[in-house]
Protein backbone atom coordinates (compact mmCIF):
# COMPACT_ATOMS: atom_id res chain seq x y z
CA UNK A 1 0.00 0.00 0.00
CA UNK A 2 1.28 3.63 -1.11
CA UNK A 3 1.64 5.51 2.38
CA UNK A 4 -0.18 8.47 2.78
CA UNK A 5 1.96 11.33 3.56
CA UNK A 6 2.51 11.66 7.46
CA UNK A 7 0.14 14.28 9.11
CA UNK A 8 -2.07 14.59 12.32
CA UNK A 9 -4.81 16.06 11.49
CA UNK A 10 -7.52 17.24 14.09
CA UNK A 11 -10.47 18.63 14.43
CA UNK A 12 -11.08 22.48 15.71
CA UNK A 13 -13.14 22.77 18.40
CA UNK A 14 -16.51 24.79 17.97
CA UNK A 15 -16.29 27.82 19.31
CA UNK A 16 -18.94 28.64 22.15
CA UNK A 17 -21.16 30.84 19.70
CA UNK A 18 -21.18 27.94 17.33
CA UNK A 19 -22.57 25.38 20.03
CA UNK A 20 -25.35 27.85 20.62
CA UNK A 21 -26.51 28.41 17.46
CA UNK A 22 -26.42 24.61 16.99
CA UNK A 23 -28.35 24.04 20.16
CA UNK A 24 -30.74 27.01 19.98
CA UNK A 25 -33.37 25.23 18.35
CA UNK A 26 -33.25 22.94 21.37
CA UNK A 27 -33.55 25.59 24.25
CA UNK A 28 -36.68 27.37 22.33
CA UNK A 29 -38.82 25.05 24.11
CA UNK A 30 -38.06 25.28 27.48
CA UNK A 31 -37.48 29.55 26.51
CA UNK A 32 -41.23 29.51 25.68
CA UNK A 33 -42.82 27.58 28.67
CA UNK A 34 -40.20 29.94 31.11
CA UNK A 35 -41.41 33.35 29.22
CA UNK A 36 -45.15 31.12 29.40
CA UNK A 37 -44.20 30.85 33.08
CA UNK A 38 -43.72 34.96 33.64
CA UNK A 39 -46.46 36.15 31.64
CA UNK A 40 -49.34 33.74 32.63
CA UNK A 41 -48.26 34.46 36.64
CA UNK A 42 -50.06 31.46 38.50
CA UNK A 43 -48.87 28.13 37.95
CA UNK A 44 -51.36 26.21 37.93
CA UNK A 45 -52.87 27.75 34.96
CA UNK A 46 -49.63 27.54 33.35
CA UNK A 47 -49.08 23.88 34.12
CA UNK A 48 -52.46 23.29 32.69
CA UNK A 49 -51.83 25.30 29.57
CA UNK A 50 -48.42 23.97 29.52
CA UNK A 51 -49.69 20.46 29.55
CA UNK A 52 -52.24 21.30 26.94
CA UNK A 53 -49.46 22.39 24.45
CA UNK A 54 -47.28 19.79 24.78
CA UNK A 55 -50.23 17.34 24.21
CA UNK A 56 -51.35 19.52 21.27
CA UNK A 57 -47.83 20.09 19.47
CA UNK A 58 -47.43 16.14 20.20
CA UNK A 59 -50.63 15.71 17.77
CA UNK A 60 -49.36 18.16 15.53
CA UNK A 61 -46.33 16.73 15.07
CA UNK A 62 -47.07 12.81 14.76
CA UNK A 63 -49.22 14.46 11.71
CA UNK A 64 -46.08 16.21 10.24
CA UNK A 65 -43.37 13.61 10.61
CA UNK A 66 -44.47 11.41 7.81
CA UNK A 67 -45.14 15.11 5.58
CA UNK A 68 -41.61 16.54 5.77
CA UNK A 69 -39.65 13.24 4.86
CA UNK A 70 -41.99 12.65 1.98
CA UNK A 71 -40.59 15.98 0.82
CA UNK A 72 -38.20 16.19 2.08
CA UNK A 73 -36.82 12.57 0.38
CA UNK A 74 -38.53 13.02 -3.34
CA UNK A 75 -39.24 16.68 -3.50
CA UNK A 76 -42.86 16.06 -3.41
CA UNK A 77 -45.11 18.09 -1.56
CA UNK A 78 -48.60 16.49 -0.22
CA UNK A 79 -51.37 18.79 0.14
CA UNK A 80 -53.41 15.26 0.43
CA UNK A 81 -52.09 14.74 3.45
CA UNK A 82 -54.41 15.84 5.46
CA UNK A 83 -57.13 13.41 4.02
CA UNK A 84 -54.98 11.16 5.99
CA UNK A 85 -55.68 12.66 9.32
CA UNK A 86 -59.61 12.63 8.35
CA UNK A 87 -59.71 8.88 7.47
CA UNK A 88 -57.92 7.81 10.17
CA UNK A 89 -60.01 9.64 12.97
CA UNK A 90 -63.15 8.38 11.11
CA UNK A 91 -62.18 4.53 10.97
CA UNK A 92 -60.53 4.96 14.57
CA UNK A 93 -63.41 6.78 16.04
CA UNK A 94 -65.65 3.70 14.44
CA UNK A 95 -64.05 1.35 15.77
CA UNK A 96 -63.89 3.01 19.41
CA UNK A 97 -68.05 3.24 19.04
CA UNK A 98 -68.15 -0.06 17.73
CA UNK A 99 -66.98 -1.26 21.05
CA UNK A 100 -69.13 0.58 23.45
CA UNK A 101 -68.32 -2.14 25.90
CA UNK A 102 -64.66 -1.92 26.12
CA UNK A 103 -64.75 1.97 26.36
CA UNK A 104 -67.68 2.14 29.23
CA UNK A 105 -65.97 0.16 31.01
CA UNK A 106 -63.88 2.14 33.93
CA UNK A 107 -61.07 -0.60 33.19
CA UNK A 108 -57.71 1.31 32.42
CA UNK A 109 -56.54 -1.94 30.15
CA UNK A 110 -59.88 -2.41 28.83
CA UNK A 111 -59.86 1.33 27.53
CA UNK A 112 -55.87 1.02 26.90
CA UNK A 113 -56.76 -1.78 24.51
CA UNK A 114 -59.68 -0.16 22.76
CA UNK A 115 -57.47 2.49 21.95
CA UNK A 116 -55.10 0.83 20.88
CA UNK A 117 -57.12 -1.56 18.35
CA UNK A 118 -58.73 1.56 17.14
CA UNK A 119 -55.07 3.03 16.57
CA UNK A 120 -54.14 -0.09 15.09
CA UNK A 121 -57.02 0.11 12.45
CA UNK A 122 -56.81 3.63 11.13
CA UNK A 123 -53.02 3.09 10.66
CA UNK A 124 -53.53 0.15 8.74
CA UNK A 125 -56.23 1.80 6.66
CA UNK A 126 -54.53 4.73 6.21
CA UNK A 127 -51.54 3.27 4.95
CA UNK A 128 -52.86 1.44 2.47
CA UNK A 129 -54.72 4.16 1.32
CA UNK A 130 -51.46 6.29 1.13
CA UNK A 131 -50.09 3.59 -0.83
CA UNK A 132 -52.30 3.42 -3.37
CA UNK A 133 -52.53 7.66 -3.22
CA UNK A 134 -48.73 7.71 -3.92
CA UNK A 135 -49.45 4.91 -7.13
CA UNK A 136 -52.46 6.98 -8.40
CA UNK A 137 -52.06 10.58 -7.83
CA UNK A 138 -48.35 10.91 -6.63
CA UNK A 139 -46.54 9.06 -8.93
CA UNK A 140 -47.53 10.49 -12.10
CA UNK A 141 -46.60 14.30 -11.11
CA UNK A 142 -42.49 13.81 -9.85
CA UNK A 143 -40.90 16.73 -10.27
CA UNK A 144 -43.85 18.65 -10.54
CA UNK A 145 -45.08 20.67 -8.15
CA UNK A 146 -47.19 22.96 -9.31
CA UNK A 147 -49.32 19.69 -10.77
CA UNK A 148 -48.52 18.23 -7.20
CA UNK A 149 -50.39 20.88 -5.28
CA UNK A 150 -53.37 20.39 -7.83
CA UNK A 151 -53.84 16.79 -8.05
CA UNK A 152 -53.35 16.47 -4.41
CA UNK A 153 -55.86 18.81 -3.45
CA UNK A 154 -57.99 16.96 -5.43
CA UNK A 155 -56.78 13.91 -3.92
CA UNK A 156 -57.86 15.39 -0.47
CA UNK A 157 -61.31 16.54 -1.63
CA UNK A 158 -62.03 13.46 -3.19
CA UNK A 159 -61.34 11.56 0.00
CA UNK A 160 -63.40 14.25 2.20
CA UNK A 161 -66.31 13.37 -0.26
CA UNK A 162 -65.44 9.83 0.36
CA UNK A 163 -65.78 10.06 4.13
CA UNK A 164 -68.95 11.82 3.64
CA UNK A 165 -70.48 9.20 1.86
CA UNK A 166 -69.39 6.52 4.15
CA UNK A 167 -70.12 8.22 7.19
CA UNK A 168 -72.26 11.04 6.57
CA UNK A 169 -72.44 14.57 6.22
CA UNK A 170 -72.60 15.59 10.17
CA UNK A 171 -70.05 15.76 12.33
CA UNK A 172 -69.38 12.91 14.94
CA UNK A 173 -69.30 13.85 18.42
CA UNK A 174 -67.66 11.32 20.91
CA UNK A 175 -66.73 10.86 24.73
CA UNK A 176 -63.41 9.53 25.25
CA UNK A 177 -62.66 6.23 27.52
CA UNK A 178 -64.15 6.15 30.84
CA UNK A 179 -60.35 5.53 32.62
CA UNK A 180 -59.43 8.74 29.82
CA UNK A 181 -62.00 11.22 30.86
CA UNK A 182 -61.60 13.70 33.85
CA UNK A 183 -58.35 15.23 35.26
CA UNK A 184 -55.65 14.62 37.78
CA UNK A 185 -55.08 17.47 39.95
CA UNK A 186 -50.73 18.44 40.29
CA UNK A 187 -49.63 21.31 42.22
CA UNK A 188 -53.20 22.93 42.10
CA UNK A 189 -53.81 22.17 38.19
CA UNK A 190 -56.31 20.69 36.36
CA UNK A 191 -54.30 18.13 34.22
CA UNK A 192 -56.83 16.32 31.91
CA UNK A 193 -55.85 12.54 31.89
CA UNK A 194 -55.65 12.20 27.84
CA UNK A 195 -53.38 15.41 27.58
CA UNK A 196 -51.20 13.24 29.62
CA UNK A 197 -51.24 10.00 27.86
CA UNK A 198 -51.28 12.40 24.39
CA UNK A 199 -47.84 13.64 25.36
CA UNK A 200 -46.05 10.17 26.36
CA UNK A 201 -47.55 8.78 23.79
CA UNK A 202 -46.21 11.26 21.38
CA UNK A 203 -43.36 11.06 23.14
CA UNK A 204 -42.74 7.84 22.32
CA UNK A 205 -43.22 8.00 18.89
CA UNK A 206 -40.58 10.93 18.51
CA UNK A 207 -38.48 8.07 20.36
CA UNK A 208 -38.61 5.17 18.18
CA UNK A 209 -38.79 7.61 15.48
CA UNK A 210 -35.07 9.06 16.13
CA UNK A 211 -33.97 5.63 17.05
CA UNK A 212 -34.87 4.03 13.27
CA UNK A 213 -33.76 6.89 11.39
CA UNK A 214 -30.45 6.61 13.76
CA UNK A 215 -30.06 3.40 14.23
CA UNK A 216 -30.93 1.35 11.69
CA UNK A 217 -29.74 1.28 8.20
CA UNK A 218 -33.04 1.68 6.62
CA UNK A 219 -33.06 5.31 8.68
CA UNK A 220 -29.92 5.25 7.64
CA UNK A 221 -30.88 5.37 3.93
CA UNK A 222 -33.78 7.75 4.53
CA UNK A 223 -31.40 10.39 6.21
CA UNK A 224 -29.16 10.18 3.27
CA UNK A 225 -31.45 10.15 0.81
CA UNK A 226 -33.23 13.29 1.99
CA UNK A 227 -29.87 15.16 1.45
CA UNK A 228 -28.84 13.59 -1.30
CA UNK A 229 -31.10 11.34 -3.04
CA UNK A 230 -28.80 10.60 -6.59
CA UNK A 231 -26.04 9.77 -4.20
CA UNK A 232 -27.68 6.84 -2.56
CA UNK A 233 -29.49 5.71 -5.71
CA UNK A 234 -25.31 5.62 -7.15
CA UNK A 235 -24.91 3.49 -3.95
CA UNK A 236 -27.13 0.75 -5.28
CA UNK A 237 -30.37 1.44 -2.74
CA UNK A 238 -33.75 1.90 -4.56
CA UNK A 239 -34.76 5.15 -3.27
CA UNK A 240 -38.49 4.52 -4.88
CA UNK A 241 -39.03 1.54 -2.66
CA UNK A 242 -37.95 3.80 0.23
CA UNK A 243 -39.70 6.73 -0.66
CA UNK A 244 -42.95 4.72 -1.19
CA UNK A 245 -42.08 2.94 2.27
CA UNK A 246 -41.51 6.33 3.78
CA UNK A 247 -44.93 7.98 2.21
CA UNK A 248 -46.96 4.87 3.88
CA UNK A 249 -45.94 5.15 6.82
CA UNK A 250 -46.22 8.61 7.03
CA UNK A 251 -49.79 7.90 5.84
CA UNK A 252 -50.42 5.89 8.60
CA UNK A 253 -48.82 8.18 11.28
CA UNK A 254 -51.38 11.03 9.96
CA UNK A 255 -53.95 8.54 10.75
CA UNK A 256 -52.82 7.85 14.18
CA UNK A 257 -52.80 11.90 14.45
CA UNK A 258 -56.02 11.61 13.09
CA UNK A 259 -57.41 9.29 16.20
CA UNK A 260 -55.49 11.24 18.80
CA UNK A 261 -56.33 14.43 17.59
CA UNK A 262 -60.48 13.22 17.36
CA UNK A 263 -59.59 11.94 20.66
CA UNK A 264 -58.75 15.33 22.36
CA UNK A 265 -61.39 17.22 20.52
CA UNK A 266 -64.29 14.51 20.87
CA UNK A 267 -65.58 15.79 17.82
CA UNK A 268 -64.74 14.67 14.44
CA UNK A 269 -65.52 16.26 11.06
CA UNK A 270 -64.38 15.33 7.42
CA UNK A 271 -62.51 18.77 6.92
CA UNK A 272 -60.44 18.29 10.06
CA UNK A 273 -57.64 17.26 8.42
CA UNK A 274 -57.60 19.99 5.89
CA UNK A 275 -57.76 22.42 8.84
CA UNK A 276 -55.39 20.77 10.93
CA UNK A 277 -52.90 21.47 7.72
CA UNK A 278 -52.24 24.97 8.06
CA UNK A 279 -50.29 23.98 11.44
CA UNK A 280 -48.78 21.20 10.02
CA UNK A 281 -46.90 23.45 7.06
CA UNK A 282 -46.16 25.42 9.52
CA UNK A 283 -44.64 22.82 11.66
CA UNK A 284 -42.89 21.58 8.76
CA UNK A 285 -41.33 25.32 7.56
CA UNK A 286 -40.18 25.93 10.59
CA UNK A 287 -38.94 23.00 11.62
CA UNK A 288 -37.12 22.63 8.17
CA UNK A 289 -37.96 20.63 5.64
CA UNK A 290 -36.82 17.12 6.21
CA UNK A 291 -35.99 17.28 9.48
CA UNK A 292 -37.66 15.30 12.29
CA UNK A 293 -36.59 17.08 15.01
CA UNK A 294 -36.76 20.18 13.45
CA UNK A 295 -40.90 18.99 13.16
CA UNK A 296 -40.89 18.00 16.90
CA UNK A 297 -39.36 20.97 18.29
CA UNK A 298 -41.30 23.43 16.06
CA UNK A 299 -44.74 21.57 16.96
CA UNK A 300 -44.07 21.85 20.35
CA UNK A 301 -43.32 25.06 19.98
CA UNK A 302 -46.72 25.74 17.64
CA UNK A 303 -48.63 23.42 20.66
CA UNK A 304 -47.51 25.96 23.28
CA UNK A 305 -47.76 29.82 21.47
CA UNK A 306 -51.21 28.50 20.28
CA UNK A 307 -52.13 27.62 24.28
CA UNK A 308 -50.16 30.70 25.92
CA UNK A 309 -51.65 33.17 23.75
CA UNK A 310 -55.16 31.76 23.77
CA UNK A 311 -55.08 32.09 27.23
CA UNK A 312 -53.40 35.69 27.71
CA UNK A 313 -55.05 37.55 24.45
CA UNK A 314 -57.44 35.41 22.65
CA UNK A 315 -57.56 37.46 19.86
CA UNK A 316 -54.24 37.19 18.99
CA UNK A 317 -54.61 33.13 19.21
CA UNK A 318 -55.44 32.84 15.42
CA UNK A 319 -51.98 34.66 14.38
CA UNK A 320 -50.18 33.01 16.91
CA UNK A 321 -48.63 31.09 15.11
CA UNK A 322 -48.03 32.80 11.68
CA UNK A 323 -46.72 35.13 14.14
CA UNK A 324 -44.27 32.49 15.43
CA UNK A 325 -43.35 31.44 11.90
CA UNK A 326 -42.52 34.65 10.79
CA UNK A 327 -40.19 35.48 13.35
CA UNK A 328 -38.04 31.92 13.07
CA UNK A 329 -37.93 32.71 9.41
CA UNK A 330 -36.63 35.99 9.48
CA UNK A 331 -33.93 34.56 12.49
CA UNK A 332 -33.24 31.03 9.89
CA UNK A 333 -34.98 31.42 6.61
CA UNK A 334 -34.51 27.67 5.70
CA UNK A 335 -36.27 26.91 8.96
CA UNK A 336 -34.78 25.80 12.05
CA UNK A 337 -33.02 22.65 11.23
CA UNK A 338 -32.96 21.99 7.53
CA UNK A 339 -31.81 18.43 6.32
CA UNK A 340 -33.01 19.59 2.39
CA UNK A 341 -31.35 22.79 1.28
CA UNK A 342 -33.25 25.18 -0.99
CA UNK A 343 -34.12 23.07 -4.13
CA UNK B 1 -15.80 -11.80 -24.94
CA UNK B 2 -13.74 -8.30 -25.06
CA UNK B 3 -11.59 -7.54 -23.01
CA UNK B 4 -13.32 -4.21 -22.16
CA UNK B 5 -15.21 -3.64 -18.64
CA UNK B 6 -16.83 -0.74 -20.86
CA UNK B 7 -17.99 0.18 -24.23
CA UNK B 8 -20.01 3.04 -25.41
CA UNK B 9 -21.38 3.24 -28.93
CA UNK B 10 -22.58 6.47 -30.51
CA UNK B 11 -24.03 7.72 -27.16
CA UNK B 12 -25.81 11.03 -27.04
CA UNK B 13 -27.50 12.78 -24.26
CA UNK B 14 -29.52 16.04 -23.78
CA UNK B 15 -29.89 18.14 -20.83
CA UNK B 16 -33.09 20.17 -21.18
CA UNK B 17 -32.74 21.72 -24.34
CA UNK B 18 -29.38 21.29 -24.81
CA UNK B 19 -27.55 18.19 -26.95
CA UNK B 20 -24.59 17.34 -24.55
CA UNK B 21 -23.43 14.31 -25.91
CA UNK B 22 -23.41 14.22 -29.60
CA UNK B 23 -22.54 10.58 -30.45
CA UNK B 24 -19.56 9.21 -27.74
CA UNK B 25 -17.60 6.09 -28.76
CA UNK B 26 -15.54 4.60 -25.74
CA UNK B 27 -13.88 1.59 -24.80
CA UNK B 28 -12.49 0.81 -21.09
CA UNK B 29 -10.23 -2.01 -20.66
CA UNK B 30 -10.54 -3.73 -18.02
CA UNK B 31 -7.71 -3.29 -15.10
CA UNK B 32 -6.29 -0.22 -17.02
CA UNK B 33 -6.70 3.10 -16.14
CA UNK B 34 -8.64 5.48 -18.74
CA UNK B 35 -8.29 9.17 -18.93
CA UNK B 36 -10.97 11.06 -20.31
CA UNK B 37 -10.03 14.40 -20.72
CA UNK B 38 -10.41 17.68 -22.55
CA UNK B 39 -11.67 21.26 -21.79
CA UNK B 40 -14.11 22.55 -19.36
CA UNK B 41 -17.87 22.14 -21.31
CA UNK B 42 -17.02 18.98 -23.69
CA UNK B 43 -19.11 16.59 -21.72
CA UNK B 44 -16.84 14.69 -19.19
CA UNK B 45 -19.03 14.59 -16.28
CA UNK B 46 -22.34 14.13 -18.58
CA UNK B 47 -20.55 11.13 -20.19
CA UNK B 48 -20.08 10.04 -16.64
CA UNK B 49 -23.47 10.56 -15.20
CA UNK B 50 -24.45 9.31 -18.32
CA UNK B 51 -23.21 5.53 -17.84
CA UNK B 52 -23.99 5.73 -13.58
CA UNK B 53 -28.15 6.60 -15.31
CA UNK B 54 -28.06 9.96 -13.92
CA UNK B 55 -29.10 10.92 -17.27
CA UNK B 56 -30.90 9.03 -19.85
CA UNK B 57 -29.12 8.81 -23.03
CA UNK B 58 -31.23 9.56 -25.83
CA UNK B 59 -29.21 7.12 -27.96
CA UNK B 60 -26.73 5.10 -28.26
CA UNK B 61 -25.67 1.92 -26.23
CA UNK B 62 -23.80 1.52 -22.97
CA UNK B 63 -22.46 -2.32 -22.59
CA UNK B 64 -20.72 -3.19 -19.09
CA UNK B 65 -19.25 -6.24 -18.48
CA UNK B 66 -20.57 -8.05 -21.57
CA UNK B 67 -24.66 -6.47 -20.47
CA UNK B 68 -26.01 -3.81 -22.40
CA UNK B 69 -27.09 -1.70 -19.24
CA UNK B 70 -28.25 1.81 -21.58
CA UNK B 71 -31.70 1.22 -19.75
CA UNK B 72 -30.94 0.07 -16.47
CA UNK B 73 -31.55 2.53 -13.51
CA UNK B 74 -28.92 3.57 -11.19
CA UNK B 75 -29.62 1.56 -8.40
CA UNK B 76 -29.17 -1.61 -10.72
CA UNK B 77 -25.72 -0.19 -12.52
CA UNK B 78 -24.25 0.23 -9.32
CA UNK B 79 -25.42 -2.90 -8.15
CA UNK B 80 -23.77 -4.49 -10.98
CA UNK B 81 -20.62 -3.57 -9.71
CA UNK B 82 -19.86 -0.09 -10.29
CA UNK B 83 -18.39 2.42 -8.29
CA UNK B 84 -19.05 6.72 -8.66
CA UNK B 85 -16.95 9.51 -7.43
CA UNK B 86 -19.06 12.74 -8.29
CA UNK B 87 -17.27 15.68 -9.08
CA UNK B 88 -18.83 17.17 -6.24
CA UNK B 89 -18.02 14.67 -3.67
CA UNK B 90 -22.10 13.58 -2.91
CA UNK B 91 -20.79 13.22 1.18
CA UNK B 92 -23.94 13.25 3.34
CA UNK B 93 -22.48 15.93 5.49
CA UNK B 94 -25.13 15.61 7.97
CA UNK B 95 -24.23 12.07 8.75
CA UNK B 96 -21.16 10.33 10.64
CA UNK B 97 -17.82 9.24 8.87
CA UNK B 98 -18.63 5.97 10.14
CA UNK B 99 -22.32 6.09 8.76
CA UNK B 100 -21.55 7.19 4.81
CA UNK B 101 -18.90 4.36 5.12
CA UNK B 102 -21.65 1.81 6.83
CA UNK B 103 -24.06 3.58 3.69
CA UNK B 104 -21.80 2.11 0.97
CA UNK B 105 -21.57 -1.13 1.75
CA UNK B 106 -24.98 -1.50 0.20
CA UNK B 107 -24.62 -5.55 -0.11
CA UNK B 108 -24.44 -5.79 3.68
CA UNK B 109 -22.04 -5.08 6.80
CA UNK B 110 -19.12 -3.19 6.00
CA UNK B 111 -16.15 -5.51 5.62
CA UNK B 112 -13.01 -4.79 8.22
CA UNK B 113 -10.29 -6.02 5.49
CA UNK B 114 -11.53 -3.95 3.35
CA UNK B 115 -11.75 -1.13 5.86
CA UNK B 116 -8.52 -1.36 7.03
CA UNK B 117 -7.32 -0.63 3.27
CA UNK B 118 -9.00 2.27 2.89
CA UNK B 119 -7.80 3.87 6.62
CA UNK B 120 -4.42 2.66 5.18
CA UNK B 121 -5.04 5.11 2.45
CA UNK B 122 -6.63 7.45 3.69
CA UNK B 123 -5.18 8.11 7.51
CA UNK B 124 -7.49 11.08 8.73
CA UNK B 125 -11.04 8.70 7.62
CA UNK B 126 -10.20 6.57 11.09
CA UNK B 127 -9.06 9.85 13.17
CA UNK B 128 -12.56 11.27 12.37
CA UNK B 129 -14.63 7.91 12.37
CA UNK B 130 -16.91 9.39 14.42
CA UNK B 131 -17.63 13.22 13.10
CA UNK B 132 -20.03 14.75 11.33
CA UNK B 133 -19.09 14.58 7.68
CA UNK B 134 -19.97 17.78 6.98
CA UNK B 135 -17.36 19.35 9.77
CA UNK B 136 -14.28 17.65 7.29
CA UNK B 137 -11.68 19.55 5.28
CA UNK B 138 -12.51 19.24 1.32
CA UNK B 139 -9.64 17.46 0.94
CA UNK B 140 -10.86 14.82 3.62
CA UNK B 141 -14.48 14.84 2.30
CA UNK B 142 -12.81 13.66 -1.10
CA UNK B 143 -11.45 11.22 0.93
CA UNK B 144 -14.02 9.83 2.32
CA UNK B 145 -15.99 10.23 -1.50
CA UNK B 146 -13.36 7.71 -3.24
CA UNK B 147 -13.06 5.68 -0.10
CA UNK B 148 -16.82 4.93 0.23
CA UNK B 149 -16.61 3.83 -3.50
CA UNK B 150 -14.14 1.68 -2.24
CA UNK B 151 -16.10 0.07 0.62
CA UNK B 152 -17.15 -2.95 -1.71
CA UNK B 153 -15.79 -4.64 -4.39
CA UNK B 154 -16.41 -2.74 -7.96
CA UNK B 155 -15.28 -3.86 -11.55
CA UNK B 156 -15.28 -0.40 -12.85
CA UNK B 157 -14.83 2.90 -10.78
CA UNK B 158 -16.08 6.40 -12.76
CA UNK B 159 -14.76 8.88 -10.99
CA UNK B 160 -14.87 12.79 -11.34
CA UNK B 161 -11.52 15.31 -11.02
CA UNK B 162 -10.59 13.72 -7.67
CA UNK B 163 -7.66 16.41 -7.21
CA UNK B 164 -9.81 19.38 -7.86
CA UNK B 165 -8.66 22.27 -5.74
CA UNK B 166 -6.63 20.10 -3.69
CA UNK B 167 -3.68 20.99 -1.91
CA UNK B 168 -0.20 18.91 -3.19
CA UNK B 169 0.39 17.03 -0.27
CA UNK B 170 -3.63 16.14 -0.61
CA UNK B 171 -2.98 15.36 -4.10
CA UNK B 172 -0.53 12.91 -3.63
CA UNK B 173 -2.58 10.53 -0.96
CA UNK B 174 -5.49 10.39 -3.85
CA UNK B 175 -3.39 9.64 -6.64
CA UNK B 176 -1.63 6.47 -4.30
CA UNK B 177 -5.02 5.69 -3.36
CA UNK B 178 -6.11 5.44 -7.19
CA UNK B 179 -2.81 3.64 -7.67
CA UNK B 180 -3.50 1.03 -5.51
CA UNK B 181 -6.81 0.47 -6.89
CA UNK B 182 -5.48 0.01 -9.91
CA UNK B 183 -2.50 -2.17 -8.85
CA UNK B 184 -5.67 -4.28 -6.87
CA UNK B 185 -6.99 -4.89 -10.81
CA UNK B 186 -9.74 -2.54 -10.31
CA UNK B 187 -10.95 -0.52 -13.77
CA UNK B 188 -11.05 2.82 -13.49
CA UNK B 189 -12.29 5.90 -15.95
CA UNK B 190 -11.07 8.59 -14.40
CA UNK B 191 -11.81 12.49 -15.33
CA UNK B 192 -8.87 14.13 -14.52
CA UNK B 193 -7.73 18.06 -15.19
CA UNK B 194 -4.42 17.91 -13.47
CA UNK B 195 -2.39 16.75 -16.19
CA UNK B 196 0.84 15.48 -13.96
CA UNK B 197 -1.63 12.89 -11.97
CA UNK B 198 -3.45 11.92 -15.48
CA UNK B 199 0.65 11.12 -16.52
CA UNK B 200 0.95 9.24 -13.63
CA UNK B 201 -2.16 7.26 -13.27
CA UNK B 202 -3.26 6.77 -17.01
CA UNK B 203 -2.89 4.31 -18.99
CA UNK B 204 -4.96 4.98 -21.85
CA UNK B 205 -6.69 8.67 -22.70
CA UNK B 206 -9.85 9.40 -24.53
CA UNK B 207 -10.07 13.18 -24.81
CA UNK B 208 -13.46 14.92 -25.83
CA UNK B 209 -14.11 17.75 -27.60
CA UNK B 210 -18.00 19.42 -28.40
CA UNK B 211 -19.47 16.24 -26.72
CA UNK B 212 -17.59 13.26 -28.63
CA UNK B 213 -14.32 11.33 -28.61
CA UNK B 214 -11.50 12.93 -30.95
CA UNK B 215 -8.65 10.79 -29.97
CA UNK B 216 -7.86 7.72 -27.97
CA UNK B 217 -4.49 6.26 -27.53
CA UNK B 218 -2.07 5.39 -25.01
CA UNK B 219 -1.53 8.16 -22.15
CA UNK B 220 2.00 7.80 -22.51
CA UNK B 221 1.70 9.10 -26.34
CA UNK B 222 -0.27 11.66 -25.12
CA UNK B 223 2.17 12.69 -22.39
CA UNK B 224 5.02 12.55 -25.25
CA UNK B 225 3.37 15.10 -27.51
CA UNK B 226 2.93 18.55 -26.40
CA UNK B 227 1.45 19.49 -29.76
CA UNK B 228 -0.62 16.56 -29.54
CA UNK B 229 -1.81 18.16 -26.35
CA UNK B 230 -2.47 21.69 -27.58
CA UNK B 231 -4.27 20.58 -30.68
CA UNK B 232 -6.45 18.03 -28.81
CA UNK B 233 -6.92 20.26 -25.48
CA UNK B 234 -5.20 23.73 -26.01
CA UNK B 235 -2.57 23.15 -24.04
CA UNK B 236 0.69 23.68 -23.87
CA UNK B 237 2.53 22.13 -20.65
CA UNK B 238 5.12 21.28 -19.05
CA UNK B 239 4.81 18.10 -17.32
CA UNK B 240 6.01 17.64 -14.10
CA UNK B 241 5.63 15.40 -11.41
Amino acid sequence: MTAAPDHAPTMTRLSAADRLAKAAPFLLVPVLILAGFLAIGTTSSWLTLTVSGLAMGMMIFVMASGLTLVFGLMDVINFGHGAFVSLGAFVGISVLLALPGWTAEPSLALNLAAVLLAIACAMVLTGLSGWAFERVIVRPVYGAHLKQILVTVGGLIVIEQLIHVIWGPDEIFLNRPETLQGAVTFAGAALEKYRILAVVFGLAIFLAMRLILRRTKIGLIVRAGVQNGQMVESLGYRLRLVFIGVFVAGSALAGLGGVMWGLYQEVITAGMGERMMILVFIVVIIGGLGSVEGAFIGALLVGLMQNYIAFLEPKLALISNIGLMTAILMWRPQGMMPVVKAK
Amino acid sequence: MSDDVLRIEGLHTDIAQYHILEGVDLSVPRGAVTMLLGRNGVGKTTTLRTIMGHWAAKSGSITYDGQDITAWPTPARARAGIGFVPEDMGIFTDLTVEENMVLAAASGPLDATRLETVFAAFPPLRTFWKSEAGNLSGGQKQMLSIARAMAEERKLYLIDEPTKGLAPAIVSTMAGALRELKRAGASILLVEQNFAVAKALGDHAAVMDDGRIVWTGAMAELAADAGLQERLMGLSMEVTG
